[in-house]
């Protein structure tokens, strides 16, 4: 059905790849909106139960529609314009915000060719769109004219810069495993007949707890959640955005915060193939996928990582500032920089190798 | 080039780490503090004058509204300035009663401020878990005064009323039902010393389980460790007393120094710092939590064992009894006189302190002979610890500031008073 569709689409020209394109992006934007929404209600139902308490509970069944309410409310509210802020900044930082947070879905591989565009450097695009959305964050500090948010978005920033570093790193290590910056590529690269064995999370351990934990650092999230720990700067930088504008960069924040898992599932823990590939080859209709790998695989990984977030953010004190930059310049670059040079070794002597 | 200047933030009275009404003005450069002024004054309500304004019994319940936090604690000191004056005898049992609910108090006060201090550092289970154990020593509150935090209970000459004989009970409702309302009742189904003796045999448990979230954690050590010191000398040059002054290092305690209520009778130790940083002062309180609990034990299964009186039965200070009343002529002018006039308290003047959970909590009381107070003075601890901040914080970061307020256990209902 889909294939036809697509036929009669492309019959119209260029028109019609454009109309195609376009419903394609509305495939992953509007459920990523909804996984966003989603998150925010198990978040709070996860850290409410790490608490001995229950979570929202009275908004629909379970709770379930709080959500929405929340993203309504939001909606309704009004934005605030603080006085002497630059207006057309202040409200642009938050569009700056979620533009690269949606854009960076575009290369993920759900499944094998389940992708937007398997564009040849997806991983390059990769790490220039989360890069980006830290000018959403300045400007907003900058634009707000309050101190608070203008502290947050310095500490944002410098945040952002030392961890994207280590992050790079991390990912120059897969980029060499695996010789292509393709994603899908990159999880073709972990495919092999030792299991879970055979992804990328063995030989480069150390670059996956780094690139994990560089990646929460990257989406301002506790313990590294300096940029708007409430209680040193209330809120750091969206401190004086209400309403729609802050639900924007409360959207772009949480789609991050997806996104990063799913990163992470997709490059060290082997995207949608599966833990068991290569031990069990039987067709069983429906349930195949358990070993031989599907997008259901993608949505599970990335899920576990998700849940990280939230039992870190349930569980850790804060870093102080200049700790951070302590852990990302002094601990981290050091690491990464060293790993670099040893996963080059191991795919020059062929200690691992890539495909089936 | 243009010249280069602080930055001057404004850290409240409106902030979630302002711990109520502090307002304190930063001088910043970049993250580091270059000054620290600490603003007080905006929940001034007047209790020392207010006190000078009506008759004696009636200024207990302002002293609970002072440190909102280490209720009874203060309504200790009040009441044994009163004593002093008049020159009563407490009963013995009162006299334990209120060393029990001393410690309550104590462990109602660490719990709280372990909570938020550990969420003023960003570790926000902590602050649940802690309101946990906190809202089952609220109970005993409730059940000898019918107040959870303002309770009132401490009276001139001994307690309100003697101990419930029966744990009050919840009853079934939408939220507790089934299992769930049984594990909530099993405690309740004795007396309120049967009660505590089950929370006492449970707590420990708990207090690991905070220990267990921040003791050994990395980033709580990087927080607080060497953060916030106060070396010993300038602890003593700033007043400093209680788990400020311990953290450093001086083993000073009223309770072992000049011993009230029962305090010399039962078995306890004085933890004490070591550096005198804000992990020292951390593991002072959470030991004391634990010291406190072992305090209580004792005053349970003294309490248990000896029945008797709580209160004078001197009825120009305490009043008689709702079923003399009915009868007695005598007992019925007595209630009046009681709750019009009050008493008259000879004329002299005095100084009674407790060992408050912030330190020490002192009451300065002139009487000129009249039924109110010619004078009351509170001596607060957080007012002289807040005073230190500036000396204290130079040179820190911002969030150690944090860090500082936390561990400084700021309350400004006894600050602004």
């Amino acid at each position: 059905m889909i294939d036809s569709m697509r036929d009669t689409l492309f019959g119209y020209g260029d028109t019609g790849i454009v109309v195609w394109t376009v419903l394609k992006i509305l495939a992953i934007a509007v459920p990523v909106i909804i996984a966003v929404a989603m998150f925010v209600y198990w978040e709070r139902k996860v850290i409410g139960w790490m608490h001995v308490r229950m979570g929202p509970n009275q908004i629909g069944p379970l709770g379930l529609l709080q959500a929405f309410a929340d993203v309504f409310k939001l909606l309704f509210k009004e934005v605030i314009l603080p006085a002497n802020s630059n207006k057309v900044l202040y409200y642009l930082a938050p569009m700056i915000a979620l533009v690269p947070a949606f854009a960076a879905w575009s290369v993920i591989p759900f499944d094998a060719g389940l992708v937007l565009a398997n564009v040849n450097v997806g991983l390059l695009l990769l790490l220039a769109m989360t890069s980006l959305g830290v000018y959403g964050i300045i400007l907003a500090g900058w634009a707000s004219n309050s101190r608070y948010a203008m502290l947050g978005a310095m500490r944002a920033a410098a945040q952002t810069v030392s961890y994207e570093i280590a992050m790079g790193f991390a990912l120059v290590s897969v980029m060499i495993m695996t010789g292509s910056l393709n994603l899908t590529d990159i999880v073709l690269a972990q495919q092999g007949s030792k299991g879970f064995f055979d992804w990328y999370w063995l030989p480069l351990l150390p670059m996956f707890v780094i690139y994990f934990i560089s990646g929460v650092a990257e989406t301002n999230r506790a313990p590294f959640d300096v940029a708007e720990g409430e209680s040193e700067i209330v809120a750091g930088f969206h401190v004086e955005y209400s309403g729609s504008a802050f639900a924007i960069f409360f959207l772009a924040e949480y789609a991050n915060m997806i996104l990063i898992a799913f990163l992470a599932s997709v490059l060290f823990m082997g995207g949608w193939l599966s833990p068991l590939q290569g031990w069990i080859n039987a067709d069983v209709p429906w349930v195949d996928w358990l070993w031989k790998g599907g997008w259901q695989w993608t949505f599970i990984k990335a899920f576990m990582f998700s849940f990280f977030y939230l039992w870190f953010r349930a569980s850790f004190p804060r870093y102080r500032y200049d700790q951070i930059m302590r852990l990302g310049w002094k601990v981290f670059i050091p690491i990464t920089i060293v790993w670099v040079v040893a996963a080059a070794c191991m795919k020059y002597y062929g200690i691992v190798t890539i495909g089936a | 080039m243009e010249e280069i200047r602080n930055y001057t933030m404004n850290f409240g009275p409106q902030h979630p780490a302002a711990h109520g009404v502090l307002r304190l003005v930063l001088e910043m450069d970049g993250e580091t503090v270059v000054r620290a002024d600490p603003h007080i004054g905006l929940l001034h309500r007047g209790t020392e004058k207010l006190a000078e304004s009506k008759p004696y019994n009636q200024s207990i319940g302002y002293m609970d509204r002072l440190d909102y936090v280490s209720m009874m604690c203060n309504e200790h000191a009040y009441v044994r300035a009163i004593e002093n004056l008049l020159g009563v005898e407490v009963p013995e049992r009162a006299q334990w009663i209120r060393t029990m609910f001393d410690e309550i108090t104590r462990i109602l006060n660490h719990l709280m401020w372990i909570g938020s201090n550990a969420l003023d550092l960003g570790a926000m289970a902590v602050f649940l878990y802690a309101f946990r154990e906190r809202e089952e020593l609220m109970d005993c509150y409730e059940a000898v005064s019918g107040a959870r935090m303002h309770a009132t209970y401490y009276r001139p000459g001994g307690v309100y009323r003697d101990l419930p004989a029966q744990m009050p009970k919840y009853k079934e409702s939408r939220w507790h039902k089934g299992n769930d309302l049984k594990r909530f009742n099993q405690w309740r189904e004795g007396s309120m010393l049967d009660y505590l003796e089950s929370f006492c045999a449970d707590f420990p448990g708990k207090v690991d389980e905070y220990e267990e979230l921040l003791t050994g954690n990395r980033i709580w050590k990087q927080r607080t460790v060497d953060i916030g010191v106060v070396p010993p000398d300038l602890a003593r040059a700033w007043g400093m007393t209680g788990p400020m002054l311990r953290g450093s290092g001086i083993a000073w305690d009223l309770r072992k120094k000049q011993p009230y209520a029962k305090y010399a009778e039962v078995d306890f130790d004085i933890p004490v710092g070591v550096n005198g940083d804000c992990y020292d002062r951390y593991l002072v309180r959470v030991e004391e939590m634990r010291q406190s609990n072992r305090i209580i034990q004792q005053c349970v299964a003294w309490l248990k064992a000896n029945p008797g009186p709580v209160i004078v039965q001197n009825y120009k200070v305490a009043p008689p009894k709702r079923e003399e009343m009915k009868e007695d002529m005598e007992a019925l002018i007595h209630h009046f006189k009681l709750f019009t006039e009050g008493y008259c308290v000879p004329a002299g003047e005095t100084y009674a302190a407790v060992e408050a959970p912030k330190g020490e909590f002192g009451c300065y009381l002139i009487s000129d002979g009249a039924n109110k107070p010619f004078r009351c003075k509170l001596r607060a601890p957080g007012f002289a610890h807040l005073s230190s901040m500036d000396t204290v914080v130079r040179g820190h970061m911002l969030a150690d500031v944090v860090a500082m307020i936390g561990t400084y256990d700021v309350v400004f209902g006894e600050i602004d008073r």
